[in-house]
């Protein structure tokens, strides 16, 4: 195969997907750029970023798998619970009552993280 | 008791004598060659080191005769539905073990699959697997990954691959002598731990031995390492001393497993330990990157880091030879 058809076949499907990718992410990043993204836990190479977030009551936070391999958010006291997150996958959870929340990854227990609910 | 790690295919150990004062005589040598830069053999021996021609031990094409009266492959961490950079095509890679175990002179007499079958536990990916493990025409025995019990508890995981299991998926089998125990230590993990067998499959292990002689060849596969590989990563598991404490009476135990995507031995008394290959990614050595994730490596080098394992036993005597090859 020629540089230049490699090329073509390559666009041709890299194209529609930035377009629809754009399409689908937009509002999403707008919403949490507005709220400059307090409300966000990565997850990263094995970790939580940050390991302990503080936010105020009734607010919502989203974790983000930004790993290769699936993970979980599963309070310690079993509160919450998500299914296993691929990569990019968003989780959210609103938490209503004040209090300190210890979670985990279930499938890798060495992940560990808190939220503080003032 | 002395512990030798051997993590490097180049090193030989020595285990001396220990002093369990349980009539069992541990002294034994291990032994593991390098094979082909890629790959490690091992023989143990109780008291005598045998040294036999590498080509004779690899299975090599002009062997004469059988040199096992028990033949069997481990394969690991097929993590089929990964499509990340660290291998695209792990439908390719699994294709080429099952070519592999198939070209081995001497055929295996089963399979044990070590877990992480699927990469998110869809009925589609096991699908998959299943087709492709079928034209090895073998038995194939699993114990689930953590990525096979993602979102069910491994319900489906048992429906197919365990349906006469106990508990969570655990269970024994007799071949040719020798025995085996398939555990499952990927579920019901604690915040912060490591990999769980918990107190009821514990149990099961400790009754499931009672009745075996002391001389009977064992056996044990499980996913995560029952020996502590490195607990940062959460490369170990937190009761497998209660499960090996159950195996100490045992002239001969060998212990397959998984998930660190890299093979490893270490023997410990009685007790030999390995980690397979995946089939799959690799991933890094332990501490040698920021975490354990999928490593990428350059592509024509991806097949020398992935592999099947194919292990001998010798009856009457207390030898297991246990043989990583790379794909290429
Ligand atoms: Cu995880």
């Amino acid at each position: 195969m020629t540089k230049k058809k490699l090329l073509f076949s390559g666009m041709a499907v890299v194209l529609p997907l930035a377009l629809a990718m754009v399409l689908v992410l937009h509002p999403i990043r707008a919403k949490s750029e507005a709220a400059a993204s307090p409300m966000e836990v990565r997850v990263d190479n094995f970790t939580f970023g940050p390991d302990t977030l503080t936010v105020p009551v009734n607010s919502t936070v989203t974790w983000v798998n930004k790993d290769d391999v699936p993970h979980t958010i599963a309070s310690s006291d079993r509160v919450f619970k998500s299914k296993a997150l691929d990569t990019d996958d968003k989780y959210s959870y609103t938490f209503a009552k004040v209090g300190t929340y210890a979670y985990y990854c279930s499938i890798h227990p060495k992940m560990v993280g808190k939220i503080v609910v003032q | 008791m002395r512990k030798t790690k051997l993590s490097d295919p180049n090193t030989n150990g020595f285990i001396g004598h220990d002093h369990n004062n349980d009539g069992i005589d541990r002294r034994g040598f291990l032994k593991c060659m390098a094979w082909a830069g890629t790959g490690a053999l091992c023989v143990i021996e109780g008291g005598v080191l045998t040294s036999r021609a590498l080509a004779f031990d690899m299975g090599s094409k002009t062997k004469s005769h059988k040199m096992g009266e028990l033949s069997f492959v481990q394969i690991s961490d097929s993590h089929m539905g990964f499509n990340k950079p660290a291998n695209p095509d792990v439908i390719a890679t699994l294709q080429a073990a099952v070519d592999k175990i198939n070209a081995l002179p001497e055929q295996p007499e089963f399979i044990l699959h070590t877990g992480d079958i699927s990469h998110l536990s869809k009925p589609s990916e096991f699908d998959m697997v299943d087709q492709i493990l079928k034209a090895t025409n073998k038995e194939i025995f699993f114990v689930p990954g953590e990525h096979d019990v993602l979102n069910d508890d491994g319900a489906m995981f048992r429906e197919r691959y365990a349906k006469k299991s106990r508990g969570q998926g655990w269970y024994s089998f007799d071949k040719n002598g020798a025995h085996f125990i398939g555990l499952v230590n990927v579920m019901n993990l604690k915040a912060g731990g490591l990999g769980t067998l918990g107190s009821e499959q514990l149990q099961w292990m400790k009754n499931d031995l009672k009745h075996l002689k002391h001389s009977t060849p064992i056996v044990v596969f499980a996913h995560i390492p029952l020996w502590t590989v490195y607990p940062q990563w959460g490369w170990g598991t937190d009761d497998s001393a209660q499960a090996l404490s159950y195996l100490k009476k045992f002239g001969s135990v060998t212990v397959l497993n998984g998930h660190i995507h890299q093979t490893m031995q270490k023997v410990e008394g009685n007790i030999t330990f390995h980690t397979a290959f995946s089939t799959a990614f690799p991933q890094p050595a332990p501490g040698r990157a920021e975490g354990p994730g999928p490593m990428k490596v350059p592509a024509e080098q991806l097949r020398s880091i992935l592999g099947i394992t194919d292990v001998n036993y010798v009856q009457g005597r207390q030898a297991l030879a246990v043989v990583d090859s790379s794909l290429v």
